[in-house]
């Protein structure tokens, strides 16, 4: 979905959530190194970047169930070091991990957190019956939850999730693991939030579902890469991307990352992404050195550069430097 | 507090140690099997001690006296030896624990109003056996020897000789003095210790490990609901099974209630909340169960057995030991409830142990709320 609205430098009553300068170590490791960013109200946020990134970290810190070693972060005006139980009104946190009793069935895992909120039982009904018939999970009511599918133990997290009106969502790798249907559902029910004004922060290993909010942060190993909105992301990208479709891929990678104007080479399927400084020039010299060295070749192609071309060429470069 | 939230958590509580199996097993059969087996399988009384006797004298008093022996629960006769040799055979083979040597003259003396010995040779192999069958002996004799002084003053008539002076000990409290009447109001201390620590320290590292405590820490519930919210559905629990307990030791076992059911109530519930908190702090601190049911059994149910004068006396115990047994709240429990059960005892005199528990639950309380915290660091 293009985030069409024009972006405006917006006060800080517009953030949903500020984090500046955020650090958070574990023995031996800097899980989260200076972590600075905002979050619009009513924005889908996605937090994208490999395992061990620190997402994990960042979404516990900003749930407030996990302090910082330095560093601020504020959710709807509340800090979450000084006031963790103020933040902890105004949000929904859903871990990685299932969160939810799985010897309770799902409507007793819906009640408990209905009346943890102090959700009105009339509303709760009318919000349970509604946010379980989007999702397509009316008739397990009665299911326990340790008995659904990953994908309904997702959907049953959100639903929990969303059983009181909380001001920011956020989902730490909500659809790891969850089928594709599922998944559309899932994100289906995201998008109609967003419409009520509610702020989600969404953490996810996956780079094409990164594309589906309206900015990313790039995380990689604690550090924030860039964040902007998915499309101009791609635009940041020095000079073009080209893509080598071919049954040896594999060697291919390595021959081409040797020619003039060649970045990072990224294998992808059955197809190479080359990162090159001008995509007019290098398409035919390409085509010229793979007939040359004998190695079989479908097409050669400039491509719109993916979030994971971007993330990988970013993290590339800087480790090239470092 | 929100009693909304604090009657959810403690709902939830209940629906999952319904569905729980082993807990179930724990709640359900543990208060029967403890009591079963402590009630019938700890007798700490000998009877049908095996008995050898060597009449030296065989007369009319003598046999008396071992008709005496005979005719007791604690003996029972399995030789009558020849000769003194005999006897020693038996009690060196181990066919016989006891042996009773009637004197040549026995009678004579008695008669003349002279002093008469009885030996008793006894197997002390086991001391504690030793020192009963001791008891018993000197019991058996203490009583003819004082018949045989009646006898005497009558024949010879009141006014000449000294008037006789007859002592006897009645034992009080305890009067049959059955070991079982001492042993089962302790059962009780011992259900609790393992429904309070054991059970809830399961609970909270249960959901440190599962991850459920990730979510639920990050809604607005405050500490003190999900403490309250845990203990409470344990609470109840905890008495309905002492209730059982004592309700078994009274009908089934008979053994003498003669306290107070309120002050019963108000002490077991004392010391119920004090090992609840224990295992709350516990699993607070150890977060996996394993960790947390070790923890919880060395510190509630180990001194609840042995440290707590339960069915090993606290006086006989080295000093040290005896210090030990201060630290636990068992120790003042199972003190109260012998004192309700066999004496009746008043709250006022029982004010020491219950002050004691009343402590021990304050500072466990407070290191309780102190440990859990709402974060996962």
């Amino acid at each position: 979905m293009p985030y069409g609205r024009a972006r405006r430098p917006m006060p800080d009553s517009e953030h949903a959530i500020i984090v500046s300068a955020l650090v958070k170590d574990f023995p031996g490791v800097r899980a989260v190194d200076g972590l600075t960013f905002s979050v619009a109200r009513g924005e889908i946020f996605g937090l994208v970047g490999p395992d061990g990134a620190g997402k994990t970290t960042t979404m516990r810190v900003l749930a407030g169930v996990m302090s910082p070693d330095s560093g601020s972060a504020l959710i709807g005006g509340c800090d979450v070091v000084r006031d963790p139980e103020a933040v902890k009104r105004r949000i929904s946190y859903m871990p990685q991990r299932f969160g939810l009793y799985e010897d309770l069935t799902v409507r007793e895992n819906i009640r408990f957190y209905a009346d943890l909120f102090g959700v009105r039982r009339r509303e709760r009904d009318l919000r349970a019956a509604r946010l379980l018939a989007a999702c397509g999970m009316s008739q397990f009511q009665d299911r326990l939850a340790g008995k659904l599918s990953g994908g309904m133990k997702q959907k049953l997290g959100l639903v929990c999730a969303l059983i009181h009106t909380p001001q920011v969502l956020l989902l730490d790798e909500p659809t790891n693991g969850v089928d594709p249907v599922s998944r559309r559902e899932f994100w289906a029910m995201l998008y109609d939030l967003v419409g009520q004004g509610v702020t989600i922060v969404n953490s996810t290993a996956y780079l094409d579902e990164a594309e589906r909010c309206h900015r990313v942060a790039l995380m990689h190993r604690g550090r924030l890469l860039f964040c902007d909105q998915p499309g101009r992301l791609k635009q940041r990208l020095p000079g073009d991307v080209i893509a080598v479709v071919s049954p040896a891929a594999s060697q291919l990678r390595d021959s081409l990352g040797r020619l003039p104007g060649v970045g990072s080479v990224l294998l992808i399927g059955d197809a190479v992404h080359l990162f090159v400084d001008d995509a007019s020039r290098r398409i035919p010299e390409i085509s010229r050195a793979l007939e040359s060295m004998r190695l079989p070749f479908d097409e050669v192609v400039q491509i719109t550069p993916t979030i994971e071309d971007l993330f990988v060429n970013a993290v590339s470069e800087r480790e090239r430097a470092a | 507090m929100s009693a909304r939230r604090l009657f959810a958590l403690a709902r939830k509580e209940m629906i999952q140690i319904r569905r729980d199996p082993r807990s179930l097993i724990v709640v359900l059969l543990m208060p029967v099997m403890l009591m079963a087996l402590m009630g019938y399988g700890i007798g700490l009384d000998q009877t049908d001690i095996p008995l050898c006797v060597y009449d030296r004298e065989g007369s009319q008093l003598s046999q008396d006296l071992l008709k005496r022996f005979v005719s007791n629960r604690y003996f029972s006769l399995k030789l009558n030896a020849e000769d003194y040799r005999a006897l020693a055979d038996a009690i060196e083979s181990g066919r016989c624990t006891v042996g009773i040597v009637i004197p040549l003259y026995f009678s004579k003396l008695l008669n003349a109003g002279q002093p008469a010995s009885v030996q008793a040779v006894i197997d002390a192999t086991d001391n504690n056996t030793a020192n009963l069958i001791i008891g018993y002996t000197q019991a058996v004799v203490a009583r003819f020897s004082a018949d045989v002084q009646i006898d005497y003053q009558q024949r010879r008539g009141p006014a000449l000789g000294a008037p006789v002076l007859n002592v006897e000990a009645r034992t009080w409290f305890n009067e049959e003095l059955e070991s079982r009447n001492f042993i089962v109001p302790g059962v009780v201390a011992l259900v609790m210790a393992v429904i309070g620590t054991f059970l809830t320290s399961l609970t909270i590292a249960r959901e440190w490990e599962r991850g459920t405590m990730e979510q639920l820490i990050s809604t607005p519930v405050a500490p003190l609901e999900v403490i309250a919210g845990k203990l409470i559905p344990y609470y109840v629990i905890g008495m309905v099974d002492a209730g059982s307990c004592a309700a078994i030791s009274a009908w089934w076992f008979e053994v003498p209630f003669r306290g107070s059911l309120l002050l019963l109530f108000g002490a077991s519930s004392l010391f119920l909340i004090g090992v609840l908190l224990l295992g709350f702090m516990i699993s607070a601190l150890a977060k996996t169960q394993l960790a947390a049911s070790q923890f919880a059994l060395l510190t509630t149910f180990l001194p609840a057995f042995l440290l707590s004068g339960f069915a090993f006396p606290i006086d006989q115990m080295p000093a040290a030991v005896r210090m030990v047994t201060r630290v636990f709240p068992a120790r003042y429990y199972v003190t109260t409830l012998k004192s309700i059960f066999l004496k009746g005892t008043g709250a006022a005199a029982l004010a020491v142990p219950l002050a004691a528990m009343l402590i021990f639950a304050a500072i466990v309380g407070g290191a309780a709320v102190r440990a859990f915290r709402k974060t996962l660091d």
